[in-house]
């Protein structure tokens, strides 16, 4: 018998005694246990800026620094970002909005996804500019897809500094509402990384260091929707350090 | 598992059960280990170790009730990861044959080890295949518990570990303590002078002028790692989740070494056993949940790393999956040990044992320690050796492991089912008809409290003389002197120390 059959064989006598049917695989569950909240979506009102708020507070929290802005300030936003970082080069994802780039100086080298096709140049370069697919409140957490403008997954995990521009509408409160939205399509299934604060370790002697091998630097920039009513100005800096 | 007719309640039907002899071999590096009591007098002789550990547990201990307690029903949350977890176990083989058809789908490779040796061999022809002679690895537990790594040195291939726990460990040549800080039991002194000693001979050197500041040591592994990162061409891993609907592997980390390792090879092998299934996508939604919160006590871990099958133009372009039983289809076939297999390996047991405290998890011989440990082991490996059969024994059954456990794993009933068992499996004797009645004790709360109360009289009784070994339990007690029986009971304790916030 090949392992394959001799191992679904002796997992299916040892459960002999179980006589209810598998669950339906077809009914997808979309609450979550311990997540009853306010629905996710774009809506206004006051529950949706307590999400905002709960967002930034958390991901502040893991010592990631939380920008906010409105859709007009994002290029001068990241160009005070990644200056005040003494940023050099970047890597640019393929679909990122080219926009958001231009106010940054003539000197800070872009390197595009597509010509960045070896480990060795992603490591020559400091930082790299990002949007995400959501967000998630209650844990402080960014979650991306690697679509347009979040490029390939080393993009993310090689340069040191990592620049995520969130949009506010991406913002959900709970982990379920997530699960629920990335839920893979068949057949074109994207991989996911959930990030929540920069890298860190905690085996020596228990002391959090932040970055071992993941981007050291992680800031957020949380943009409210282009139609927003706020007027221009400086983006105002939440709480959490950084580097 | 035990022919005795006496076990046949604790069973499932599993008519082929003497057909699939347990278990796991206890590996050589185990084999000749001593029974617990005795690694455990070792281990309790090292006092750096004991108040590394007791920092250690109370730290995450506090983290974890804290961010428990912001969820607003925890228990229902432990409950939707328990019957997740039950569903996928109870009708494992449609799960396995599901979650295969969907990596398959998206592109992965799928292969079957009926135990170790066989998981192995599997994973060595594949890096043979690609003429390597280096691997990267992600820490994962299944791949010690097979000794993939000694199984790949012998066919000529170095397997780097990459979290930084494990490098210590592995550069230290060492054992690691604990699931989830590994090289626990090792100060930052210690640590610097590993890195200083060993890590040029693997590859690029500490620096010089390294001190032990945790900081410049989790950068000196950075840099260390980073270039066999760089130019790895196969990566290692185990899973933390398999959605069978979907296809989806899942590995949570904090450091970025599990990206590495899932991201920049051209080849990946996943070593999964076969209990990690989830029925469904939706399932991640309680795990992910559950699972940080009760291991580092953090609301969500820094990284987590999904992959579903092979990503055009992103990442591995050659998946591997390695399904592996190893004995885990055995402990299934036992209706009340089943629910062993939920484990998520989140830690959260070990953190709160005070026994786990005080010895350390070298004293279990295998690398799943503390009380999950103490069950699991006799389980997969049966209770042939030493080790084995006295682990069972390694408990004060006070529940905290219970209490902690996201999946609700009944660990103390186990540990009274497994001492059972030990004491059938060495034919009537005083001490078993003792340990019987220890079981029968033991297996109720209400006749446990009532117990405890009669051994607090009787330690008033007693004064203050200690007691070095009770009949029925010499093994356990023979590690060190029992203290006489208590004033007051544990729970009584208890609740006295910590309030009634755990009752
Ligand atoms: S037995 Fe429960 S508490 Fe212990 S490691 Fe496993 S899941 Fe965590």
């Amino acid at each position: 018998m090949s392992a394959r059959d001799e191992i679904l064989a002796r997992v299916r006598d040892a459960v002999a005694d179980v006589t209810t049917p598998p669950r339906a695989a077809e009914t997808p569950t979309t609450e979550g246990a311990g997540a009853a909240g306010p629905a996710a979506g774009p809506a206004a009102g006051p529950a949706r800026d307590a999400t905002l708020e709960l967002f930034a507070e958390n991901v502040a929290d893991y010592r990631a620094t939380v920008l906010r802005a409105t859709g007009e300030e994002v290029p001068a936003v990241l160009a005070d970002v990644l200056a005040g970082l003494e940023c050099r080069s970047l890597v640019v994802p393929s679909g990122l909005d080219p926009s958001w780039l231009s106010r940054l100086p003539d000197a800070v080298v872009r390197v595009p996804e597509s010509e960045a096709t070896s480990h060795g140049q992603l490591d020559d370069v400091d930082a790299v500019v990002t949007t995400a697919t959501v967000g998630i409140a209650v844990t402080g957490t960014i979650v991306l897809d690697h679509a347009a403008g979040q490029g390939r997954r080393e993009l993310t995990l090689v340069p040191d500094i990592h620049v995520c521009v969130v949009a506010d509408r991406d913002v959900v409160p709970h982990v379920s509402d997530a699960v629920t939205r990335l839920r893979p399509s068949p057949g074109s299934a994207r991989p996911l990384t959930w990030i929540s604060g920069p890298s860190a370790t905690s085996d020596i002697e228990l002391q959090r260091v932040e970055g071992v091998h993941g981007p050291r630097t992680l800031v957020v920039v949380l943009v409210s929707e282009p139609t927003s009513k706020e007027g221009p100005g400086d983006a105002v800096p939440t709480r959490g350090g950084g580097h | 598992m035990s022919p005795d007719p006496a076990h046949d309640r604790t069973v499932g039907r599993g008519a082929g059960q003497a057909a699939y002899p347990p278990v796991q071999v206890t590996s050589p590096t185990f084999v000749g280990m001593p029974k617990f009591p005795k690694a455990a007098r070792a281990e309790l002789a090292n006092a750096q170790q004991r108040r590394n550990l007791r920092h250690a547990t109370h730290t995450i201990r506090d983290k974890r009730a804290h961010v428990v307690a912001e969820v607003d029903d925890w228990e229902a949350l432990r409950v939707k990861g328990a019957d997740a977890k039950d569903e996928a176990l109870t009708h494992l083989a449609d799960y396995l044959e599901r979650l295969e058809e969907s990596l398959t789908a998206n592109g992965a490779v799928v292969h079957w080890a009926r135990d170790a040796a066989e998981a192995n061999r599997i994973v060595v022809d594949i890096v043979r295949a690609k003429e390597v002679d280096e691997v990267v690895k992600v820490k994962s537990m299944v791949t010690q518990e097979i000794e993939l790594n000694e199984a790949l040195e012998a066919a000529g291939v170095s397997a780097w570990e990459t979290d930084l726990a494990e490098l210590i460990v592995q550069l230290g040549h060492d054992r690691p303590s604990h699931i989830l800080v590994p090289a626990i039991h090792r100060n930052r002194k210690e640590i610097r002078d590993i890195f200083l000693r060993e890590m040029g001979a693997v590859g690029r050197p500490a620096p010089d002028d390294l001190t032990d500041d945790p900081a410049r040591l989790a950068e000196a592994a950075r840099l260390h790692l980073r270039e066999k990162f760089l130019r790895a061409k196969v990566g290692i891993s185990g899973a933390n989740f398999a959605v069978a609907d979907s296809g989806t592997l899942v590995v949570v980390e904090s450091e970025g070494n599990g990206r590495m390792c899932l991201t920049l090879p051209e080849t990946l092998i996943s070593v999964v056993g076969i209990e990690k299934v989830l029925p469904t996508w939706d399932d991640l939604t309680t795990m992910l949940q559950l699972l940080p919160r009760s291991s580092t006590g953090e609301r969500m871990n820094p990284y987590t790393t999904m992959w579903t099958g092979v990503h055009e133009g992103d990442g591995p372009q050659e998946v591997h999956v390695v399904l592996l039983d190893n004995g885990r289809s055995h402990v299934l076939a036992d209706r009340v040990g089943r629910q062993a297999l939920r484990c998520i390996r989140c830690s959260a047991c070990l953190n709160v044992c005070p026994v786990y405290e005080r010895t350390g998890g070298h004293a279990y011989g295998s690398v799943y320690p503390g009380p999950i440990g103490a069950v699991l082991n006799p389980q997969l490996r049966g209770t042939t050796s030493d080790i084995d059969r006295s682990l069972p024994y390694a408990s004060s059954l006070c529940g905290a492991c219970f209490d902690a456990c996201p999946v609700r794993i009944n660990i103390p009933e186990l540990l009274v089912e497994l001492r059972g068992k030990v004491v059938e499996e060495s034919g009537p004797t005083p001490e078993s008809t003792a340990m019987k009645a220890a079981a029968w004790v033991l297996s109720d709360p209400r006749r446990l409290a009532t117990a405890q109360k009669a051994a607090t009289i009787a330690g008033r009784l007693a004064g203050g003389r200690t007691i070095r070994s009770v009949p029925g339990l010499g093994a356990w007690t023979n590690a060190r002197d029992l203290p006489t029986p208590p004033r007051e009971t544990f729970r009584q304790w208890w609740v006295r120390e910590h309030g009634n916030e755990d009752a």
